[in-house]
């Protein structure tokens, strides 16, 4: 009840409610609801939108370009369509609209299953389908027994009245239909479970390097409410090699063709490594949790020493694409190098183009690679908080230059460059690859999948099973009887013909001259759901 | 002979598919145009002329009060310009299918793993499911429009989209592919046919609508809402189906069987118009001329999903590339 007082007849009444009621499980409001749904998920698709994998600076992106517009776009949640509360606002009322229709309908088709078919109208010749026939008395009972049996076989419900009998058939179209929105139901209770127990990380790892299933070992990871951290399944990976082919001529030039990792996994803390291959459309699935190749790249070899001759960093340094050329940038920090820290940015390029003036790469794969870089030294800043490993914050730094000029690294593997005024050397050594890797836990998919399937044997059943109801009457007069045959579709679509053909043969040996009168496109309106 | 050469027959196929067409168009457009014209007053022949290159128009409708009406009960003369039309069409759906299984055989795939290859598939779709069904009188009055559709995706396919046949890139190695696709297809194609009977009763039930049994040469508008129901009411379960086979690929492929990328949410956007069209068939102040309206509005979707977020939007179907 309200805090403030109210006029008594501004307060909601039963009939009010009521009134809402009806009104939100009426089918106007499930089409409008429909048709908003629909409206609703347009923006998501035209507006970058946050947690949707192919591009994570998107949002960030759209923000520095439109300073204006994004903040207010980000209030009315444009960025987060799927997640925002108007949207679920309009499929949440879409279920309630739904089970508030679908629940009710039921209960009657229950009621219908355990009632007896309904009586036939009082001329049966306005019903769809129509036949008469003369017959003698003393057959009567026979072709309604024919006619029973007829429809029986065709899985009918049959039920004998004194004067008429009654069949009904399709049932399973309500139950498709039931079924159908059940699922839909059923899915979202899939798609909510997954959401709040499973998670998503992502991770890179250099062949020869290895990963290990716990949270610190993810470069990024979105953990759900419920996630069970110290219940990440158990297992452990090494990412022995990656195959790449690309294309070297036809068409596509540079068109990937292969991409094939190697991986030997163990399983718990048990030994015994097993090697299998890990490729797009085939992830490696350790009980549900699922390791996808989602992205490759270069990591160079660099080895840099100090004014001491000291090795301060060495080892595979991940640069990532920026092109479909695979040309990658990146930066290699070696924060305690003497006597000052060190620190390069750069780019790296598996086939290094030659004759033009800005540094490209002409193809993807390992034709002519360099690594072209710039260097710095000074405080790289490290204890100061945490930072990218793709970015070097150049606000303590001064940038190593001979003469004034900015020094200028070029290296192909397997070369080393003394540093400027003593400070050292950097060797590249070779050339690594990376590969990305999406991690998948979602034990709601289960779910989802058997709702998906009942989805679509319910809806099959619920458009495609016709309804349809027939009737027998033998009316007497003067002497002569008449048989009298009827049958209604209750959807849309008219009767089969396979009914009347086969009532017709049922009775054809008991009747005498047949007055036919096949009536098409004459249905009653109302009979029919 | 090697793939160069079936790559060559391929597209010399589809080049033939296209003329022969055009000529069934030619004769279904004379055939259809003579159902309008039928009788006409001689003043009325310009109006009912112009009115022709737009479709069906209400000023037309307006001035005819008499005139031949087309009914479901009443067939026009089977005109040999008509049967001819017919004949072409099915040379056409022959050709046309011919180009897509030489493609198919040139690249060791199914045809359908580029824009120009879904575009020849989902128009093959079409024109199949036109001829599956020209037995209809009314799907035949509706057939110049549905081949001049299928005309149009052929046109854009050979000029805008085209792509030597090759192999694909390793995330499309799937036999979802296959699958997920061909579904998509099938859907595609039974769509246009309902967009096309929802255009022409959307033109028929608003000149009915003002009185007058109209002279369009078109079906009734209860026939045309019963062929759309048909149309739509078939398509919209492989439809489903497509979206399904979708996620679960998209599960084994990306780790996610929704993500909400711009190829899924057009998807769900076309599924969740056909299924208020399907609802607004069973709602009094739905059915009818704001039904149709969903039925355009969701092929105009599916449309979208296809161009639009292909050259448009970037998203991780962007390697469908053109």
């Amino acid at each position: 009840m309200p805090a403030v007082p109210v006029h008594p007849t501004l307060r909601p009444s039963w009939g009010w409610w009521r009134w809402t009621w009806r009104t939100l499980v009426s089918m106007r409001t499930a089409v409008a609801l429909l048709c908003l749904l629909a409206l609703a998920a347009v923006p998501g698709s035209l507006l970058p939108q946050r947690g949707v994998a192919s591009d994570p600076n998107a949002v960030p992106q759209f923000f520095v370009d439109h300073p204006r517009l994004g903040p207010w776009l980000d209030r009315a949640g444009l960025f987060e369509v799927y997640a925002a509360p108007w949207f679920a606002a309009i499929y949440l009322l879409l279920l309630v609209s739904m089970l508030g229709c679908v629940l009710p309908r039921s209960l009657r088709l229950w009621r219908n299953v355990r009632a007896r078919p309904v009586a036939g109208p009082p001329r049966l010749e306005r019903l769809e389908q129509h036949r008469s026939w003369n017959i003698e008395r003393e057959r009567i009972s026979d072709a309604r027994l024919a006619a029973t049996s007829a429809l029986r076989a065709a899985r009918f419900r049959v039920d004998i009245d004194r004067d008429e009998v009654r069949a009904e058939k399709g049932y399973l179209r309500e139950l498709g239909n039931l079924g159908f929105h059940l699922s839909l139901l059923i899915l979202l209770v899939g798609v909510g479970y997954g959401k709040l127990v499973g998670f998503e990380g992502r991770v890179v790892v250099v062949e020869g390097q290895g990963f290990t299933n716990t949270r610190s070992q993810y470069d990024e990871f979105t953990a759900a409410t419920l996630t069970d951290l110290r219940e990440l399944t158990p297992f452990s990976m090494t990412l022995d090699a990656f195959d790449v082919v690309y294309a070297n001529s036809g068409p596509n030039l540079g068109q990937p063709l292969v991409f094939d990792a190697t991986v030997s996994v163990t399983k718990g803390t048990g030994a015994g490594a097993e090697t299998t291959i890990v490729r797009p459309n085939e992830p490696l699935n350790v009980d549900g949790t699922k390791m996808f190749v989602t992205g490759n790249g270069y990591a160079p070899v660099i080895t840099v020493r100090d004014a001491k001759d000291n090795v301060v960093t060495s080892g595979p340094v991940v640069f990532l694409p920026t092109d479909q050329n695979y040309g990658s940038s990146g930066v290699i920090k070696a924060p305690d190098a003497q006597p000052e820290g060190l620190a390069f940015e750069g780019v790296f390029l598996p086939t290094a183009a030659t004759g033009t003036a800005a540094p490209i790469s002409a193809f993807p794969d390992l034709q002519n690679p360099q690594i072209l870089l710039t260097g710095y030294s000074g405080d790289l800043g490290l204890d100061r908080g945490p930072q990218s490993v793709f970015v070097i914050d150049k606000s303590n730094l001064t940038q190593l230059s001979v003469d004034a000029k900015p020094f200028q690294i070029s290296l192909a593997p397997g070369e080393t460059v003394e540093l400027p005024d003593g400070r050292g050397s950097l060797t590249f050594e070779r050339v690594d690859r990376f590969v990305n890797f999406q991690v998948a836990y979602d034990p709601g998919r289960q779910i989802a999948l058997l709702a998906a399937i009942l989805l679509l044997v319910g809806l099959t059943a619920s458009l495609t099973i016709p309804r349809r109801r027939w009737w027998l009457r033998v009316v007497e007069s003067q002497g002569s009887a008449r048989v009298e045959l009827g049958g209604q579709s209750l959807t849309r679509r008219s009767l089969p013909d396979r009914d009347l053909r086969r009532l017709e043969s049922a009775l054809a040996p008991l009747l005498g001259d047949a007055s036919d009168s096949l009536h098409d496109d004459r249905r009653y309106a109302h009979v029919r759901d | 002979m090697s793939a160069t050469d079936l790559a060559i027959w391929s597209d010399r196929a589809v080049a033939a598919a296209i003329m022969v067409y055009a000529l069934a168009m030619v004769c279904l457009a004379v055939t259809t145009a003579r159902l309008r014209l039928a009788r006409p007053a001689p003043a009325e022949v310009v109006t009912a002329n112009a009115a022709m290159v737009f479709g069906p128009s209400a000023t037309s409708a307006d001035e005819s009060t008499s005139g031949a009406a087309w009914g479901p009960g009443s067939t026009p003369t089977q005109g040999f310009l008509e049967r001819l039309g017919v004949v072409l069409l099915g040379l056409g759906v022959v050709l046309h299918s011919a180009g897509l299984l030489t493609r198919g055989l040139a690249a060791g795939r199914a045809p359908w793993g580029n824009m120009y290859e879904f575009t020849l598939a989902a128009s093959l779709a079409a024109a199949v499911v036109l001829l599956a069904r020209i037995r209809l009188a009314a799907v035949r009055v509706l057939a110049v429009w549905v081949v001049g559709i299928v005309l149009l995706a052929l046109g854009l396919a050979v000029t805008v989209l085209y792509a030597p046949a090759d192999d694909l890139v390793p995330v499309l190695k799937s036999y979802w592919l296959v699958v997920h696709v061909a579904a998509a297809i099938t859907g595609g194609g039974i769509f246009t046919l309902g967009f096309v009977a929802s255009v022409a009763y959307l033109f028929r039930e608003r000149a009915e609508r003002r009185g007058a049994v109209p002279r369009d040469g078109l079906p009734s508008a209860g026939t045309l809402d019963r062929l759309i129901y048909g149309a739509h009411m078939v398509a919209f379960p492989i439809w489903t189906f497509a979206v399904i086979a979708g996620a679960i690929w998209a599960e084994n492929a990306w780790g996610r069987y929704w993500g909400w990328d711009p190829k899924e949410t057009w998807a769900f956007i076309t599924w969740v118009c056909y299924a208020a069209y399907l609802h607004a068939q069973a709602t009094p102040s739905w059915r009818g001329r704001r039904a149709a309206w969903l039925g355009v509005v969701g092929y105009m979707a599916f449309l979208f999903n296809f161009f639009g977020v292909n050259l448009w939007i970037s998203g991780l179907h962007s390697y469908a590339g053109v």
